[in-house]
Parts: structure tokens; sequence; C-alpha cells
């Protein structure tokens, strides 16, 4: 490396260029040294092995579980937790367990369009996506242009980020109607503004670099500066805001099912197995209502120690 | 400043074999290894070298500021007579700012925000010494006075941000000397200001030396500012003083081969590339952990190494009384033979006088930038519109395959005159013709032909190169978009440019983060080599690189200039470096050219007077070399509202002496252009006689 500046004889240069072989990284290292960020920071190691655990219980729920979650023991409802029901049953007698990993299923792993189409990919994570990408692209619009496109956009989503986040959910999946496509759209419209923003922070601040100018220089399309010389050195703090987003659109879900906004019944959401088990609480079976509220709960947790963990050995990386 | 070092005066520090390291996560890592000096009353010992030689680390580790995992593992350092090391952090405390002080580089950050300056520089007294505040407040306006700041009583009520870069560092320097310390630290103080404020500033320094008696130590990579002010100098390179004596005789016989590859590789003043070279010292220096224990530091990059070299690491060779160099071929450096073949020298070149084709023409070119009114009307676009004249009626030509170098201070519309030129910002008013095409209109409405024959080359190479891509993508993007090359040829094109910037083809898959500053900026002239554009326009391209690599590059783009053919605008605030890069020179004021013209011509008389001033300001790694000492007054007037007439009355130190009535003419009349030999041309109303009588800004004394 340090001879390369003025290598002047062949040997000399090949030296050089030997050594950068061998210092190369291979796709495997470039993995690791992103894995080795997390695993730097217990906290964010802490995050991942909950979030871990959720994601796989709920890809291989049939193997998790001998119940469906839609199977109904009558002659056992209500029930703690025991051998054969080990989270307890719920008031139709169906095994608390099973609904509960199959509702992770459609949060964190597949989501259904109709009953009998499902694309992989839970709600919240679509969710995320779908706001990443219109929230990033007018961020970066308004960021890049600046003016008064700037003002425009970044006042609309003013407008909307003024408005409660309860109550515009409400609004929402009031005038959409239940359905999971329906809570993809309402977390899209909700997440937008806070991504936006994020993005033409982010933006405003990479626009100045020398590069830009360069691809300036080149007379680049817009489109191509902003998704190409941009949006990818803005990727580090838009990654860890995602994770926390995904925890929020996650509580958005409960809080949807358990007001009845949520993915419709018979199908296992955590949400309005909450709403449907608080009834039992005072009748001595919290069960129904306690496992989802934790799920819940742990899962954003995960989330969001996973991010602040990132967030905080990136920063010290860097 | 010549003056021999006797040894009556006494001595205030003395470091003593000091090694200094800093425990890191991979274990301890040597910053400091083996560093002695002395530092006497009224003296100033210069520290040299390279970013990352420890010249930073030798000055904190003086007042222990070293951080929580900095530590001094041996040696001595004492002050006055008393041991520093191993002092509690109370009786630093008291050392510094009293009898200890610091300058900093950046004075916007040395000073507080939102304390008034005088409650901060008053604070200095009554914190150390058993004083009333009234008291404090007058000593610190005698003491502004001393610093030759303008208008006291009014700046001791003001913010820091309301003064200038200048006077916010009179100010640091004030509040250093305030309680009359014997040591005074200054770590690259003026590194962070133009170049006729520096050079108003090193005189300052110089005065307040012999005033005040004090011992001091300065801090600098810039070999020109320390052989101004220095009369001891101690050469820094990877943590180790590898060269110290007293100035005049290492600028005159230095000895060890890093200092010798230091002076060689900055041109002088004066310097062309016709008939001179820069030798720039090859590799750069290395990171503290790959240093090695056994062997010479320097001997990977030095010219003269030998297996000898490579046994231990070298000691100390007395040369003469005061001069010692960490080499085993000291004492006969001169005589030895390069070990490492040296770059060849190119082969004479052949100056065609004959005047050629114009690539670009710029007339009365105008860049205006609107300015915001904050009052009700403008909100409703009724007010009177105000206007930033960043570039205003300018005019100047740049020949096919010659090189015009753009000079002036900071804000004075050479960034806007290239950005005006390559569309990024829009054109006001003037033309420009390049290849003969009109090419006022901003580049998303330019033809992708033309875009492809102007490329530019960035200043700061940390920021040139896109973080998210592999080398070899960057410089690929202009071949696919410009279609330099068939779509199966680009990687083919890349490995060539890449060899054309002397870089091996490894780097196609490397990031920009896996390489050095010098290296980036290789990759950044790939980049807009890659459209094989007519004309290349560098915006500062070496100035945020260390010496030896400025060198490099330097040769470089001369290289390319020869085998590419390409025009260049080369813009840079280094006098010395412009001079030796570029066949013609403009140099701006306040979005004005005032001196256009061949290089050496602006360089000889006549001058303008501005020019004239910025030449004499300019420090010359020299101490043979006598050089005029004109000083600017004030500060660059606002670009919003430029002074009438001539934009340099306000400043100019001949209009005064050269011109009948104290030259009332220049406040009234805008000045005329006047011809003197092969196209220089001045923008004064002193007539070209007059100016041309004026004796040359340096003088080389005999030696």
């Amino acid at each position: 490396m340090a001879t390369l500046e003025q290598a002047t004889t062949p040997d000399e240069m090949e030296e050089a260029t030997q050594r950068i072989e061998e210092a190369k990284p291979g796709i495997l290292r470039r993995l690791w040294g992103g894995l080795s960020i997390v695993f730097a920071s217990k906290i964010a190691v802490v995050g991942l092995a909950i979030v871990l655990f959720w994601v796989i219980v709920a890809i291989f729920a049939p193997l998790f579980t001998p119940y469906g979650p839609l199977e109904q023991d009558w002659k056992a409802p209500n029930q703690g937790p025991s051998a054969s029901h080990i989270l307890g049953t719920d008031e139709l007698g169906r095994d608390l367990w099973s609904r509960l990993i199959y509702g992770a299923r459609v949060v964190l792993v597949l989501m259904p369009i109709t009953e009998n189409f499902w694309i992989p990919g839970g709600t919240a994570i679509w969710g995320v996506i779908v706001a990443l990408i219109v929230g990033a692209t007018l961020g970066l619009i308004g960021g890049y242009y600046g003016g008064w496109i700037d003002e425009i956009i970044m006042r609309l989503l003013d407008a909307m980020m003024a408005v409660p986040i309860i109550l515009l959910y409400m609004i929402i999946m009031a005038a959409l109607g239940a359905s999971a496509v329906n809570v993809v759209i309402a977390i899209t419209i909700v997440g937008t503004p806070g991504i936006a923003r994020l993005v033409r922070s982010l933006t405003l601040d990479i626009r100045t670099r020398e590069y830009i100018r360069a691809a300036e220089t080149r007379g680049e399309n817009p489109w191509h500066i902003m998704f190409f010389e941009i949006l990818p050195n803005a990727r580090g703090p838009i990654i860890i805001d995602a994770m926390l987003r995904v925890g929020y659109a996650i509580f958005a879900m409960g809080t949807l099912g358990f007001l009845g906004l949520g993915i419709p019944p018979p199908s296992p959401d955590w949400g309005s197995m909450v709403a449907k088990g608080r009834e039992f609480i005072l009748q001595g079976s919290p069960w129904a209502a306690l496992w989802p509220s934790i799920a819940i709960a742990s899962l954003v947790v995960g989330l969001n120690l996973l991010a602040d963990g990132l967030r905080e050995e990136s920063m010290r990386y860097q | 400043m010549q003056e021999t070092r006797t040894a009556t005066n006494n001595v205030v520090l003395d470091v003593d074999n000091v090694q200094i390291n800093y425990e890191t996560r991979k274990g301890d890592v040597e910053a400091i290894q083996g560093v002695s000096f002395k530092v006497r009353e009224g003296e100033t010992v210069g520290l040299v070298g390279e970013s990352g030689c420890g010249k930073s680390t030798i000055a904190f580790g003086i007042v222990n500021f070293l951080g929580p995992n900095g530590k001094i593992m041996e040696g001595s350092i004492r002050f006055q007579g008393d041991e520093l090391v191993g002092r509690s952090e109370e009786e630093l405390k008291k050392l510094r700012g009293d009898r200890i002080s610091m300058v900093f580089q950046d004075p916007m950050q040395a000073l507080n925000p939102s304390v008034r300056l005088g409650e901060q520089l008053a604070e200095v007294l009554t914190c150390h010494k058993d004083i009333s505040h009234e008291e404090a407040w007058q000593k610190s306006i005698d003491m502004l006075k001393r610093v030759n700041m303008p208008d006291v009583e009014n700046v001791m009520t003001r913010y820091s941000h309301q003064i200038s870069g200048g006077q916010q560092q009179r100010v640091v320097i004030a509040m250093a000397m305030l309680n009359n310390p014997a040591l005074i630290i200054m770590d690259e103080p003026t590194t962070a200001l133009d170049v006729t404020v520096e050079a108003a500033v090193l005189d300052l320094l110089e005065e307040l030396k012999n005033d005040f008696n004090a011992a001091n130590i300065f801090i600098t990579h810039n070999l020109g500012v320390v052989a101004r002010v220095s009369d001891y100098l101690c050469v820094m390179y990877a943590g180790q003083m590898v060269e110290s004596g007293p100035l005049v005789e290492i600028f005159r016989d230095p000895r060890h081969p890093y200092t010798m590859g230091l002076l060689a590789c900055v041109p002088r003043l004066g310097d062309s590339k016709l008939e001179s070279l820069l030798h720039p010292i090859r590799g750069r220096v290395p990171p503290p952990a790959e240093r090695s224990k056994t062997e010479c530091i320097f001997a990977p990059r030095c010219e003269y190494v030998t297996e000898d070299c490579r046994k231990a690491r070298p000691g100390f060779e007395q040369i003469t009384s005061d001069h010692v160099a960490r080499c085993i071929y000291a004492a006969e450096i001169k005589d030895r033979a390069h070990t490492k073949k040296r770059k060849k020298a190119p082969e004479e070149q052949v100056v065609t006088e004959i005047p050629q084709e114009d690539l670009l023409s710029f007339e009365h070119l105008k860049v205006y930038y609107p300015q915001e009114s904050n009052s009700v009307i403008s909100l409703f676009g009724m007010g009177e519109k105000k206007y930033v004249k960043a570039v205003d009626d300018v005019s100047v030509r740049v020949a096919k395959g010659r090189t015009l170098g753009v000079v002036g201070e900071s804000g004075c519309g050479k960034s806007s005159l290239v950005k005006g030129l390559i569309g990024l910002e829009p054109v006001t008013d003037g033309e420009v013709q390049f290849m003969g095409i009109d090419t006022t209109k901003p580049v998303t409405e330019r033809d992708t032909k033309l875009i492809k024959e102007m490329q530019m080359v960035f200043q700061n190479p940390d920021s040139t190169l896109n973080p998210s891509f592999t080398v070899g993508s960057q410089i690929a993007r202009p071949i696919r978009r410009f279609k330099t090359a068939p779509r199966n040829q680009v990687k083919e094109e890349v490995v060539k440019l890449l060899k054309a910037v002397r870089l091996p083809p490894t780097f196609y898959d490397r990031l920009p983060r896996q390489l050095s500053g010098g290296e980036k900026q290789r990759v950044g002239i790939a980049r807009a080599l890659a459209s094989r554009p007519d004309l290349i326009i560098c915006d500062e391209p070496v100035s945020a690189l260390d010496v030896s690599v400025q060198a490099a590059v330097i040769n470089l783009l001369l290289e390319i200039q020869q085998v590419f053919g390409s025009s260049m605008i080369f813009i840079a605030h280094d006098l010395s470096v412009v001079r030796f890069f570029s066949d013609d020179i403009a140099v701006m004021y306040l979005g004005q050219i005032v001196e256009v013209g061949p290089a050496d011509a602006i360089y000889e008389p006549p001058y303008h007077p501005y020019t004239e001033a910025l030449l004499s300001a300019v420090p010359i790694p020299d101490p043979d070399v006598e050089q005029k000492e004109i000083r600017l007054s004030g500060n660059v007037p606002s670009a919003l509202d430029p002074p009438s007439g001539c934009r340099f009355h306000t400043r100019c130190p001949r209009r005064h002496e050269l011109l009948p009535d104290e030259g009332k003419i220049c406040e009234k009349e805008p000045p005329p252009w006047q011809d003197s030999q092969r196209g220089h041309r001045i923008l004064c109303h002193i007539p070209i006689e007059e100016l041309a009588k004026i004796d040359p800004v340096v003088h080389k004394a005999d030696p």
C-alpha cells in the first residue's frame, strides 16, 4: 500500500498489486463485517435473539404446534397452561400457542391478499417497505430540488403529521375497510412523513458533496443522482429507522386489531386476540389476553434494542 | 530571525527523549518516540512534518491534554526547571492559560460563540490572577491594541461571529498573551486563514516574540510559514524527530533524506514547470500500528536506503553542535548515490510561442446570486432585489493545450466563475464560447457532446468519490454515459485509465474508504479523464493533500496534459503552485479579474497592486529569500455592495503614493485595462510605466 504512490519499477507495482489482492474482501467477509457490528453490541445481540425467535417460530409454525390456529376444542375452553396446550386455550378452546405463532406469521412472514392468496413478507414488513419507497422518494425530491417543490411536499407532510396517529389510523381503516392490504396502506400513509423528513435531511447533507457535483457536471439525469448517487449513501440511518418503524407497525397492527379494524377474524391476529381475551380476564382466565400482549411487547422491544444497538455501534465505527 | 542561538538565554522548556503511547483496542500504539528539544526565551521552535507525524501529540503531551487513552511512557518534560510528567491535573490546570498558553488552528472553535469577546478575554486574567474585573477589562483592551486590532472598545462587546477570521485569530493570540506566559504553543495557527491575513498574523507573532520574550513552539505542515517565524526547527516523521537544528542550517544543508524530500517537493515561488520538476516522496506516512520498531522508520520511503538501514533504528548523528539528524549516513548524505531510481526528468519541452487557437473565451461574464431580502414587501416580490455579484464582468481566454491558473483570496469568485462555466450556476449575463459553441446554458440543457468535453477535478479527496461504489464502477460511469468506449470494452478502458493515473488495475474492485487521500484524488482525475475532455477544470486539486503527495499529483496532472493534450483551468490559492503549473494566470479580486497574462509576466513587475500584495504575502520555504512586506488592511468587502470605482481602492496600498490627488479617481471611476507586453493586462488607474518601476517582490539574497 505504502509504495503505490510512486511505484516506479514493474516489480514494485506487482508487489503492491499483490498486497491489494490479499486485502480484497470477499462477499462473505463483508457480510461478516456487517454482522460483527451487531455482535459488538450486547443490546443488539439481545434484540436480534428476540426478533430471530419470532421470525423462526413464524416461518416454521406448523412444526412447532400440533394444532391449527382455527382448530376448536370446545370441551376445553379458557384453560390455563397445561401439557397438552402449553399456553392454554381461548374461549372457543383454540390453542393459544398455535394462534400466537400463526399470528406472528401474518405480522412477519406472510401477508394475506385474499383469503386464499398469500404473499411472502409480513403485513408489518410490507407496510414499512411501501412507506419507505414513498417516503424516500418524496424526501429525495424535496431535499434535492429544494425551493417551492420542497415547500409544497414538506408542508403537506407536516399537515399529515399534525393529525394524531391513532385518529389517522382509525379514519383510514374506517374509510377503507378492514383487510391486510388496507392495513399496509394505513401504515404507509402514517409512516411516510417521518421517513420523508429523515431522507430529506440526509439528502440536504449529501447533495453538497463533491461526487454529486461530479455527477451534475456529467449532466446526469436527476433521478439517477437521487437514487444512485444520494440514496445508497443514506442507507445506514434509513435501515436503522426502518427497524424502529417495523416495531411501530406491529404496534399499530395490534391497536387496529384490538379496535376491530385490523385483519378480520377468524384469522389469528394478536390485537383481536387481546380484545376477545380481555372479557375473560376477571373471570379467572387472563391467558388469552396475556400472551398476545407479551408477544407484541417483546417483538417491539426486540426491534428497538436491535436498532439502538446498531445505531450506537455504527456511530462508534465511524 | 537569523541571530545565533546563544546559550545565555534561559531554557524554558526542555523535552527529553519523550515517548507517548495511545491505548487502543489492539493494544498500545506508539505515537511519539524519541523526541528531544529545548525552547529558550524569545525563541521560536518550529515543529514540521506531514499529517499523522505526531506534531500535535507533542503539543498536547506538554500540557497533558492527551485524553483518557494517551500516556507519557518515558522521558521528561521540564518547564522552567520543574518536571511536568507525573504532575497532577490540578497543578497542570494552574499552569495552563497562565504560564503556558496555546493557540489552535480554528479560531472559530477556540472562542465561545455565546460569550462576548471582552468577557472571554477578561476571564483569562480573573481566573488566574487576583485582580478586579475592571482592571482585567482594561488590560484586555490594551492587549487587543497590542495585537493591532482596529476599533478595540467595540470589539470587546461583540461576539466571535461578528468579526472576521483573521481578527478572531488575533483575539485568540491576545488571549494567549494576556498572562504574559513563559511558553506559547501554537498549533497550525494560520492554516485556516487566507494568505494575506496569514502574512499579517505571522508578522504579529514575530513582533510579539521580540516584545514579550516568551518561548514559542510553532507547529505547522507548511515549510514556508515555518521559514518565516522559526529560529530553530524540528522535523517530525511518523512520531520520531528525524532532524533538528537552527532553521537556516536545515534549509541550507538538510541532512535527513526526509527533510531533503520535503524541501524538494514544494515549488518555490517563481518556479515553473518548464525549468524544474517536483520530486515527490514515494508512499505515505505509515499509520502508527504499521511502524517498524527494528529498522529506520523512513526506510520504506527513503531514496538512499541500504541494508544497513534495516538493521536497527538509527540514533542521532551530530552534524554541528546544534544540528542532529536521525540517519546513519547523515554526515555524507549529499555524496551518496540514490539506491532507488528517481523518476527521470522529462525531455526538454519545446515552448511554442505561436498564438494558438482559443478553446474557450468569456466575454463580460456575470454570475449573480439573488439575495433574499427579509422585508415583508419582498415576500410579494415587490421589494428591491439585491444581488451578490460573485463574478462581475469577466473576460478571459484559454488557448488549446494551455493551462489558465486562477488565483485570489477566498470569496473572490473563483469557484463561481467555474460553476458558471460548467453550467452548475446560471449565467446572469455575458458570452461564453467553447470551441465556437455558446455555453451559457445550464448543464441540464446542454448537449451531451458538449458536456463530455468539460470535466472537473475536485478539491476534497474525501468527498470526491461516492463511498458506496467501487472505484471501477465510478470510472466506468462516464465511459458508459458518453460512450467513449464500446460496451464490451468498458472494463479495459477503466484499467487503461487507472494505469494513466499510476494506479494498479486491482483498484478496480476497491471502495473509496480503502484508499489514501492521494489515491482518491488520482481516481478523481481518472474519472474526469474518462470522457476524454478537451478542458479539465481543477478546483484546488492539491490543497487538501500532504506536501509530498501534492507533488506527485501535480506531476501526474502535468503528464496527463502532455499525453492527452487537454487544456486546463487550475484554481488554487497557493501562488507557488499556480505559478508552477500554469501557462497563463488570471488574478481575481471581488468578482473581477484585475490582472491577466503569461505566468512569468504576472510574477514580475509591472504588478497590479493587489498581485503585488498577494506575492509579498506568500510564505517562501527559503530563509535566504528576501521578500517585500506589503500588508493589506481590512477585509475583502462584501460582494453584495462592492466599492465604487476600482473595487480594490479600499485596500490599495499604492494609489496614495502613485496617483495625483491621493488617488481620488480610484473611488469614482472604474479603472481601465492597460496592456503590457505579450498579452499581459492590468486593470488599474496607475499608469503602467509607474507600475513597471516597482521593485520585484521576491529578491534572492546572495548566500
